[in-house]
């Protein structure tokens, strides 16, 4: 073996381990960000070119007709994807590093490649946890892209899958018993139960919690390349595996909070979908408003934020509304946008669907720094959103969202909401909002509403 | 060769970078920053080209293969739409009021 080689290896997998770290600093602040995701690019593939040095491998051929597959699949389809249907594309790029890494696995099971009570344990673990995300992810991918429709739920269900672990992890152990070799019936089994189990435990969860299931086997696919990293004798991938590892779980526990539910209420309980909590609807009655009356409210306020949910983005309302703003921001009204930690289908999804539509980031707010400004403002224009305005969050305990942290739109001197119809929101939940005296309903699709609001606030 | 207590130490020390890196990140950046920690675990793809490199009966390659192709859509997608999200994260040099 060229020593050469191998310290260029090296050399260029402590390079990229640093870059990632770095890449990841720098995309703490939106000023950097982009820089960071390139600085970790060029990383990956300073790692990944040099890996063809690895002595005495074979198969190369087959190898780059690999990566020429899976990146030009992924390449394309990246390029292609909707910004509102990033998160289940994030979960479908996620789901391919699990299955990457329950195959390194697997090969060195096979293969008999893996010595050792330690290597082995962890080879064993890494494949488990690598093929639960797999099989978890294609779940969640599946739900977000609206090919599974319902969830499977049934009696007993937990026990069922906590009977299919402990199964696996019996195998697992049976096969690092007997050292690994000539164990392949184990191997096979071990992962078939394994694949099994990412797909019963995250049929039954219901495609509100997703977000949160989706980080969940983020920072799981981190752990088992951390693992598999240790079979492999890899430093890069145990340094990036564990970096994604701890700092997904960090961003799992963030999403759950900002949720109102605990990890273990996502993934053991099914509320994700259920059926609307019984319970006294709302007092009061609701108010229709006309655009010209809305246009009128809006062009002579000081202050506006408007509040913009799911709704707008599946409307395709972001341009208009972000239209509508520049032309109050021309009268001089203030206009700040506030945006819920959930707003979207993921922490963060909404800032991306507002930056598309080229809302500046410093015009955005978050519900923190916002919910002591509403009532200093004139209107609270409410798009698309519903549950994170509900103000049964902070006052009515039976309800499924009480304790959930919400913008208290309700605070605003008026409330205008644009809404399709009338209806609970994604909760099923109703909203106690759309019925108080200073709230006024604008009905209609979004993207026409915000394109009359437009024209009518330039005649004033 | 990373064996024993040193992998140990990588491990928590790696533990410790990620949970501090990932703290100080504003909400609006969560989701390009899931996609972008999604991203780097696609450095898996390193593992997958070495496990496929030593594989030899038809079975190893063909797991190894699948590997591969999976690995490079996660390291390649990933890359794709994290770059692609945080390319639209603009200023406002119009508005120079800050956010305090």
């Amino acid at each position: 073996m060229p020593i050469g080689a191998q310290s260029l290896i090296q050399a260029s997998y402590f390079v990229a381990a640093g870059l990632f770290i770095f890449g990841l600093k720098r995309m703490s602040s939106p000023v950097t960000a982009r820089a960071g995701i390139v600085w970790a690019g060029v990383g990956m593939l300073v790692a990944t070119l040099i890996t063809f040095l690895w002595p005495e491998m074979h198969n190369y051929v087959l190898m780059t007709v690999a990566i020429a597959i899976g990146g030009i699949v992924a390449w394309i389809s990246g390029k292609r994807v909707a910004m509102t249907d990033m998160p289940q594309m994030i979960a479908l790029y996620n789901g391919m590093g699990g299955g990457a890494a329950g195959a390194i696995a697997a090969v060195e099971l096979f293969a008999g490649e893996a010595h050792g009570i330690a290597q082995l344990s962890l080879g064993v673990l890494g494949g488990i946890i690598g093929a639960v995300s797999f099989a978890g992810s294609l779940i969640a991918f599946g739900k977000l892209q609206g090919l599974i429709k319902r969830s499977f739920r049934f009696r007993g269900q937990n026990y069922v899958n906590l009977l299919i672990l402990v199964i696996t992890v019996l195998v697992g152990a049976m096969i690092v018993l007997h050292g690994g070799e000539n164990m392949s019936d184990h191997v096979t089994m071990l992962f078939v139960l394994a694949l099994v189990l990412g797909f019963t435990m995250t049929l039954p969860i219901g495609g509100a919690d997703m977000p949160v299931v989706i980080s969940l086997y983020n920072a799981l696919t981190g752990l088992a390349v951390a693992f598999e990293g240790f079979v492999l004798d890899n430093a890069a991938m145990i340094i990036a595996g564990t970096v994604v590892g701890s700092a997904g779980t960090l961003l799992t526990q963030l999403m759950a909070r900002a949720m109102n539910r605990s990890l273990a209420n996502v993934l053991f309980s099914g509320f994700g979908e259920s059926a609307a909590a019984a319970g006294s609807g709302p007092a009061g009655t609701l108010k229709a408003i006309e655009t010209s009356d809305v246009a009128v409210m809006l062009g002579f306020s000081q202050k506006v934020i408007i509040v913009p949910g799911y709704g707008m983005a599946v409307a395709q309302a972001q341009h208009k509304v972000w239209e509508l703003a520049q032309a109050l921001i021309a009268r001089g009204v203030t206009v700040k946008f506030a945006i819920h930690p959930v707003a979207g289908r993921m922490p963060g999804h909404m800032n991306v669907l507002l930056a598309e539509a080229g809302v500046p980031y410093d015009l955005i707010y978050d519900e923190g720094e916002i919910n002591s400004e509403f009532e200093t403002a004139d209107v609270a224009l409410i798009i698309g959103a519903n549950d994170v305005v509900n103000p049964v969050a902070r006052t009515d305990k039976s309800s499924p969202i009480y304790g959930m942290p919400i913008l208290n739109a309700d605070k605003a001197k008026n409330v205008i909401v644009i809404k399709r119809g009338q209806g609970a929101g994604f909760s099923g939940i109703e909203n106690a909002l759309f019925y108080l005296d200073h709230t006024r309903m604008l009905y209609g699709d979004g993207q026409a509403k915000a394109a009359e609001l437009v024209q009518a606030v330039k005649q004033l | 060769m990373i064996d024993g207590f040193i992998a140990l130490y990588i491990f928590m020390l790696a533990a410790f970078t990620g949970y501090e890196v990932i703290s100080r990140v504003p909400v609006i950046l969560h989701t390009p920053l899931m996609s972008g920690s999604n991203f780097v675990h696609g450095i898996v793809l390193v593992g997958a080209m070495v496990a496929m490199g030593r594989a030899h009966t038809t079975l190893e390659i063909v797991i190894a293969f699948v590997g591969v192709v999976l690995a490079a859509g996660n390291a390649v997608g990933g890359y794709v739409v994290t770059e692609r999200m945080l390319e639209m994260f603009k200023s406002s040099k119009a508005q120079p009021k800050a956010k305090h």
